[in-house]
């Protein structure tokens, strides 16, 4: 099967590969897939006190195309509130690397990647942040 | 050295350059139709079919006129099952085969389900051979064909062809025998196995693609339902002109197959040793079916924790297949490793290597490199080999398949 140059570029030379310490401050971090089903991504965010993700970092086990889409969104995510990265949509990642129809799940597994790790980063630390936004306000 | 690396010769071979040559004078040449008796065209024409004919019956110690040709190993096999189950259905409606075959044994078997036959398919043990016992159970009053091959293209094993034949004979049931992975790589004596009917191909023999031969015994007489009709070549069981260049093409290819046999394979044992000796120094790795009981042109291997299209995607300079269907919407492995029992992640980490007649050690070599750097940066992207070197126990894990 031929892949897209983009593909292949973000597989060659995958972004952020590597992983944060689990309890780092301010860390999320999403597990999605299963090695039964031939992909597994870890997407982890760095998110900074004002709620923007400063960096990301993935590790995936899976084709080409899962790799492609797992860089492609750690990417993606820098920059934004964590909020804005879960409106991250899959047809977006298939659009941008030209994914065929059979590795589409592959960009859907990256959206969910995305929704689980800014999950966790709520989980962890969401409450608190909020409460203390509210303490300032007040 | 050349790149890339051809290491799919289960999946085809080259032409041979000396099969080539014997072939091109039959297309410009001696291009007469070898069924045109009255004149020398077609007795020129008739005279190398006929040559080809006991070069490929020479190779599988068979009377030449138990060979039919065909257009290759797929469709000697539908000839061979369907015919016999049509031609025999009065005697019965029951086929065994194994989970293990090839698709064109698979697919014809489903077929002659939904024409009212009944079918079982037989598991494989671990080591992806058949167990002799388990065949005996499956045997039915009404049985009427037994079909397994030779040697299973994914994983090279190599059934107990004879035993499996004795056991059909004492039961009156015919036996088929797909070798299209088999010819020059075992001997095969068909004067020794009770098998009824054995298919072949040109093109996994250094043979050109589009032919193939269909063995039918003559004693005891086989008879078949021909599937293709028209003017009646090849005693009736397969019509349509004679291709001779592709006839000649597969003789001259058998013929190169039972002189030089032995010697060569004995150096591709040399050469796959070799590479399996390289390939044991890279971490959780495992070899998929009996190591023994194996043509020495095939490695099978699953390097855990690392997706087997991604290491196909990066080992591009070398030609290599996988046992992961990544590649097909169903997202199902290998049906054949599955069959073994590997579990899905090993079977989704799976590369085939087959080995041939052109490979060399400086290729194995250069293979070997690759691979373990290769393997070492997709493991170092892995968060299951992460996980793996935490010591966590990834069957533990509650994954959310999707």
């Amino acid at each position: 099967m031929a892949y897209s140059d983009k593909v292949i570029d973000h597989y060659e030379n995958p972004r952020n590969v590597g992983a944060f310490e689990k309890n780092e401050e301010g860390v999320g971090t999403g597990m999605v897939g299963a090695p039964a089903c031939g992909d597994v991504m870890k997407l982890q965010i760095r998110v900074g006190k004002d709620g923007v993700i400063e960096d990301a970092r993935f590790k995936t086990y899976g084709c080409g195309s899962a790799i492609a889409s797992s860089s492609l969104v750690t990417e993606w995510v820098k920059g934004k509130t964590v909020d804005e990265a879960a409106t991250i949509k899959n047809t977006q990642i298939a659009e941008e690397l030209s994914l065929p129809p059979v590795k589409i799940h592959c960009s859907i597994l990256a959206e969910d990647a995305i929704k689980a790790a800014v999950a966790d980063y709520k989980k962890r630390y969401g409450d608190a942040q909020q409460a203390e936004a509210k303490a300032v306000n007040e | 050295m050349k790149l890339p690396i051809y290491l799919d010769y289960s999946a085809t071979t080259p032409v041979d350059p000396r099969v080539a040559e014997k072939m091109i004078p039959y297309l410009t040449e001696h291009f007469g139709n070898p069924a045109s008796r009255s004149h020398s065209f077609g007795w020129k024409a008739e005279e190398a079919v006929e040559q080809a004919r006991a070069n490929v019956a020479a190779l599988v110690n068979c009377d030449p006129k138990e060979i039919v040709w065909t257009s290759g190993a797929t469709e000697s096999i539908n000839l061979a099952l369907k015919g016999a189950a049509e031609f025999y259905k009065t005697k019965g409606k029951h086929l065994i085969t194994v989970k293990t075959e090839h698709k064109a044994t698979l697919d014809t078997v489903r077929e002659l389900e939904r024409r009212g036959f009944e079918a079982t398919y037989l598991d494989v043990q671990p080591d992806g051979l058949i167990d002799m016992k388990q065949l005996e159970a499956a045997f039915r009053p009404d049985t009427i064909l037994v079909s397994v091959m030779f040697v299973n293209n994914e994983i090279g094993v190599i059934q107990d062809i004879p035993a499996i034949g004795e056991l059909c004979r004492s039961k009156g049931v015919l036996f088929h025998v797909d070798s299209a992975q088999a010819t020059g790589k075992c001997p095969i004596d068909l004067a020794a196995l009770k098998v009824d009917l054995m298919s072949f191909s040109a093109h996994k023999t250094y043979g050109p693609k589009g032919v193939g031969a269909l063995y039918i015994r003559r004693k005891p007489r086989v008879r078949l339902e021909a599937q293709i009709h028209g003017g009646g070549h090849e005693r009736g069981f397969r019509s349509g002109t004679l291709a001779t260049h592709q006839i000649v093409g597969m003789g001259e290819a058998f013929r190169l197959a039972r002189v030089e046999m032995a010697v060569e394979n004995s150096r591709i044992r040399a050469l796959r040793d070799r590479l399996l000796k390289g390939m044991q120094e890279i971490e959780e790795v495992f070899v998929n079916g009996d190591l023994e009981q194996r043509v020495p042109h095939n490695l099978n291997i699953s390097f855990n924790f690392v997706e087997g299209e991604s290491l196909i995607m990066a080992v591009k300079d070398i030609a290599v297949s996988s046992g992961s269907a990544c590649t097909s919407a169903s997202l199902e492995p290998s049906y054949v490793l599955r069959a073994l029992g590997r579990s899905d992640e090993l079977a989704h980490s799976s590369i085939r290597f087959t080995l041939g007649r052109f490979n060399t050690e400086e290729e194995v070599d250069y293979t070997v490199d690759h691979l373990k750097a290769k393997v070492a940066k997709l493991r170092e992207m892995s968060p299951l080999w992460e996980m793996y070197k935490d010591g966590v126990d990834l069957d533990s894990v509650q994954w959310a398949a999707h």
